[in-house]
């Protein structure tokens, strides 16, 4: 970094916030002119996104570019500027993509760079792929000390799938453990070219950003598009604002859109009028509309991001183009899981909850279930576990809510002897009669690790019911495993699992692939006597035992003894498979309570008695409530979304 | 360490009662009972507010308690005069500890002595002193049935000196015949406490216990599972493994065969822990605590109660006796009771008693649940439909389950 440029960039810290609707863009030390919006020639605009893992430092190099580039200011800099929920904020992932239009200049031509911020995790594939979407090029950032991770390979192969061009960019080359020859080597490898071409850069400290700001400008290819035809934007995002209803991000195709004009949703066809249209820089900033190769928002007023689609097209109504841009799909829920209020009378509250979160997020979906064993609650479709996790603990943060999630679970179409197809999305859907075939969802999983743990994931996968699709060497140590998985083998705690047999070291990356019919049944596990729902579980019958006999065991621990022997059974249908008893209290008694002990002796029976309203009755027998939470505990998903 | 003191509201310096104290007095009976927090020894198991010689100094040693001790009994005086409670003679006195004859004889009668000069004893009252066999001779309990002691309670725990080595029990198992028989020589009714399920003890030893417990013809026995209380030494000898844990299966299994042993001998419950050869010898002041009558207790972290007001007095010695010596209360804390609350406690308290709870005493919820206590067998059937519900022999082992379901919803 050069002395002069850190010294412009003191010199031109101009006060901030900027006026809400200044044309004038923010000038870094090397633009002297922003170009404005609305009338930027599409030569000059280089959309970018940053494809990256969860920790390769993104958030951290984004929020350097913003700095470089002028538009926010040393001491309005909050880390990680762009990942604006509390819970990204604290886990170091981005859910939600945001665009930041900066200014940057090259040999004398001021350019307008966009940098399309994308969610690092395979729960949100499609978001992805409609980011790259938007973009010409991708910045590919990898941990200079740990090398490229599996997540990431994934988005480059989507990246590389969109024609993206790719620059290569080793990151916290200042760490000690940093291996940037070794790295640079492996990401010459995957992409071409040779090592020389990979820039080091590091986010912490700056070095290395101003070089790859300008290599985005030179490198990548100016958007096309044709300026004069029907206007084509592509929503890449798509947000829920308490104030101003949904945010739309949009990337520009043909066309253009413009301030009060109707607009056109192409897949519902449902027309808005547009109150607002802006660039995000990266405070909202009202610009007099959007042109060709151009990135910003749309604000029409409607309350649901359902009405405005990631994926979709956006067009003018008066004008409408012929055909919508390709891509577009319908976001599809992967796994459900029961959500229960711990307190039954939190329902409405988990409901109102339920219905502001889907405003915010267009892959959410629910609907009432009841639960024998645990009340009233929902069934909640979710696109992966970090989603799920993501969602409670929302739920549970922003509402105030202690909520128990059943097992998480996969969707199985079940085929009746009579040809009547069923979708089961819960345990308990699943049918009493005659089954003839049950076909499960199967995964494509990459795993990359260390090649000294190649026999570990193998057993791993094999007991997972996993086929071995290719294996291959990304360097002498490195080695890519390609698998194909049931879904359901791995939404529980196989990520925990492949990260403890592999000391932390491999990556997990896994897209939908299909179905197969494989030989499945539900289990049910009996408190004396009384089916409880909320374990019930579909697996394949060789594990089904296995199943049984860990939900028993589990039960016997957490369930405390009570004033009659309680049966814990695993049946499938009427065979009962496994079994544990609760055995009968037999002492509940303090033995002694003379006058020193009246007070306490009544505080502790008050206690306990109140704790005994936080009993769910199955039959006669009280479960306590940590009981449900840990039997059904997803403390492993959750430690596999902080991966 | 002794256990915490419960929180409460702050008990004003004076010590007068809030006006409920006062309602109703006169239909009360009235007890006395005297803390004496010393200890030769502190047993393992124990977290009651006592302390041993050493441990203490100043006002708060031993040979100068008696005066504080009879210093309280005369701002009790004052304060249930000045708070408008009818004077009353004395149903009962129980000195407990810690242990009581660590004192000088002297020095207990005297306290005693203060108490009926203050407020006269009821005809055919009972006194009572707990006492260590170690710690008792042919003179002191003749001494003390001459002050006007009616009963001694020895701590006899176990016969096994393993389990009273566990206990820390510093007696020797052959003492005890010797004590009783001097008590009985004095004109004493005599208790013995026992403590069973102590780590080590196996079910013949608690029956050897009881066999030498019954041999020695007690008018009244007090069988308690040994609890472990958090701050003890056991307490943490078992944390650490040294010890095993106590066991409730196994506490379960030796309260039965206390059942069936006392039984057999002659003796009847009448308190989940509490046996006596007949209904004379039952200990009133017990009783009292579980009918809800009035008491004044004495001493440091002694509790009181009168008229559904609760106190305890500030816990260590010291502070006691400064209190006292500035003419202060020495109340730490109090309580005043609500409705609901003195619900709770009947229902908690009476429940475990022979005598049963009236069922027109329970909320009406709680009378729901009558039915399915007597199908569970935890309450008996007839004396219910007779309307007073009294515990099964299952149900003296459930009891805290009982009163959890008989609790008024709230």
């Amino acid at each position: 970094m050069g002395e002069c440029r850190f010294g412009g960039w003191r010199a031109n810290a101009t006060p901030m916030p900027l006026p809400a609707n200044s044309e004038e863009m923010p000038v870094s030390p090397m633009a002297r002119t922003a170009p404005v919006p609305a009338a930027t020639d599409p030569a000059i605009i280089r959309n970018f996104c940053i494809i990256a893992h969860i920790d390769h430092g993104k958030s951290t190099l984004a929020d350097r570019m913003l700095q470089f580039t002028g538009v926010v200011e040393n001491r309005d800099m909050k880390a990680q500027y762009l990942d604006r929920m509390d819970i990204e904020r604290e886990r170091g992932i981005t859910i939600k993509s945001q665009a930041v239009r900066m200014p940057w200049e090259l040999d004398g031509t001021a350019y307008a760079l966009n940098m399309i911020d994308t969610p690092g995790h395979v729960d949100f594939t499609y978001e992805v792929s409609r980011s790259l979407a938007a973009c010409e090029g991708a910045v590919l950032l990898v941990d200079a000390a740990q090398g490229i991770e599996a997540q990431t390979l994934a988005n480059l192969y989507l990246a590389m799938e969109n024609d993206l061009t790719i620059i290569p960019v080793l990151n916290k080359i200042d760490l000690p453990g940093a291996q940037p020859e070794k790295y640079a080597e492996e990401l010459a490898n995957l992409i071409g070219g040779s090592p020389e071409d990979v820039l080091l850069v590091s986010g912490k400290t700056g070095v290395g950003v101003e070089a790859l700001l300008d290599k985005i400008v030179a490198d990548l290819p100016p958007p096309v598009g044709d300026a004069n035809a029907p206007a084509r934007a592509m929503i890449f995002d798509s947000v829920y604002d308490t104030y101003r209803g949904v945010v739309t991000y949009v990337r520009v195709v043909d066309g253009s859109l413009n301030p009060r004009e109707r607009i056109q949703m192409m897949s519902t066809k449902a027309s808005h009028e547009l109150l607002e249209i802006g660039v995000s820089s990266p405070e909202p900033t009202i610009t007099k509309g959007l042109g060709v190769g151009e990135v910003g928002y749309l604000i029409t007023g409607v309350k649901d991001v359902r009405l405005s689609k990631v994926g979709d097209t956006v067009t003018n109504l008066a004008k409408p183009a012929a055909a919508s841009l390709s891509g577009y799909a319908d976001p599809k829920p992967m796994v459900f899981s029961g959500l229960y209020p711990i307190d039954g009378t939190d329902y409405p509250v988990l409901r109102d909850a339920l219905d502001k979160l889907k405003l915010n997020d267009a892959a959410l979906t629910y609907e009432p279930e009841t639960s024998a064993a645990l009340g009233f609650g929902f069934r909640v479709g979710f696109l992966g576990l970090l989603h799920l996790e993501i969602i409670r603990e929302r739920l549970e943060r922003e509402f105030n809510l202690d909520l128990i999630s059943t097992a998480p679970n996969v969707v199985y179409d079940v085929t009746l002897e009579d040809g009547t197809v069923i979708t089961v999305t819960n345990p308990s859907e699943y049918p009493t009669g005659k089954v003839s075939e049950v076909r499960e969802p199967m995964v494509s999983a990459t795993v990359l690790a260390p090649s000294e743990f190649v026999g570990a994931i193998m057993e791993l996968c094999q007991t997972r019911r996993g086929q071995l699709g290719g294996m291959d060497y990304l360097s002498e140590e490195r080695v890519e495993l390609r698998y194909r998985l049931p879904l359901a083998e791995i939404v529980f705690d196989f990520f925990d699992l492949l990260k403890s047999k592999t000391r932390g070291y491999a990556s997990l990356d896994w897209k939908a692939d299909g179905e197969q019919a494989a030989d499945l049944v539900k289990v049910d596990i009996l408190l004396q006597g009384e089916q409880v729902d909320a374990f019930s579980a579909i697996t394949h019958r060789d594990k089904a035992y296995n199943y049984g006999v860990m939900m028993t065991g589990k039960l016997r621990e957490l369930i405390p003894r009570q004033q009659f022997e309680v049966p814990i059974q695993a049946a499938i249908g009427s065979r009962i498979i496994a079994r544990e008893n609760i055995r009968a209290i037999r002492k509940d008694v303090l033995a002694k309570c003379y006058g020193g002990d009246i007070t306490r002796k009544r505080k502790l029976l008050e206690k306990q008695k109140e704790g005994k309203k936080r009993m769910k009755m199955v039959g006669r027998v009280e479960v306590p409530q940590e009981a449900f939470v840990a039997a059904l505990s997803s403390d492993d998903s959750k430690a596999k979304a902080k991966k | 360490m002794p256990g915490a003191l419960p929180l409460g509201d702050p008990a004003p310096t004076d010590g007068l009662l809030p006006p409920q104290a006062a309602i109703g007095s006169s239909e009360r009976r009235f007890g006395l009972y005297v803390h004496i927090p010393f200890c030769a020894v502190r047993c393992g198991y124990c977290d009651f507010n006592t302390y041993t010689a050493t441990e203490l100094g100043g006002g708060a040693s031993q040979d100068q308690y008696a005066s504080t001790a009879r210093g309280e009994i005369a701002l009790a005086q004052t304060v249930l005069a000045r708070s408008g409670v009818q004077p009353r003679t004395l149903d009962t006195v129980f000195f407990g500890g810690g242990t009581p004859t660590l004192l000088d004889t002297d020095d207990l009668t005297s306290v005693l002595a203060a108490a009926i000069d203050t407020w006269g004893l009821t005809p055919g009252a009972e006194v009572t002193t707990e006492a260590n066999p170690d710690s008792v001779t042919p003179e002191s309990l003749m001494a003390l049935a001459a002050a006007g002691f009616t009963r001694v309670s020895f701590g006899m725990q176990s016969v096994q000196p393993h389990v009273l080595k566990v206990l820390d029990r510093t007696h020797s198992p052959e003492r005890v015949p010797q004590a009783v028989q001097w008590a009985r020589d004095a004109g004493l009714a005599v208790s013995l406490d026992l403590i069973y399920g102590t780590p080590g003890e196996s079910l013949g030893d608690w029956e050897s216990s009881l066999d030498a417990a019954l041999g020695y013809a007690p008018d009244h026995v007090s069988a308690y599972a040994l609890i472990i209380e958090d701050g003890t030494k056991l307490a943490a000898q078992i944390r650490r493994g040294e010890v095993p844990e106590v066991d409730d299966d196994d506490h379960a299994e030796k309260y039965l065969l206390a059942e069936e042993k006392l039984q057999a001998a002659g003796m009847q419950w009448y308190e989940v822990s509490n046996w006596a050869t007949s209904t004379t010898q039952r200990c009133r002041h017990n009783l009292a605590y579980w009918r809800g009558d009035d008491w004044w207790g004495v001493g440091p972290g002694a509790h009181s109660h009168v008229g559904g007001v609760r106190w305890w007095n500030v816990k260590h010695p010291s502070a006691y006796a400064s209190r006292l010596a500035a003419g202060l209360s020495p109340a730490a804390g109090r309580e005043t009771l609500d409705e609901n609350t003195r619900t709770v406690e009947d229902v908690m308290l009476r429940t475990r008693l022979v005598e049963g709870i009236a069922v027109n005493r329970l909320s009406p919820s709680a009378r729901k649940v009558i039915p399915q206590l007597i199908a569970d067998e935890l309450v008996d059937g007839g004396s219910a439909i007779r309307g007073t519900l009294v515990l099964t022999l299952r149900g003296r082992l459930l009891a805290d389950a009982v009163v959890r379901k008989l609790l008024p919803e709230d």
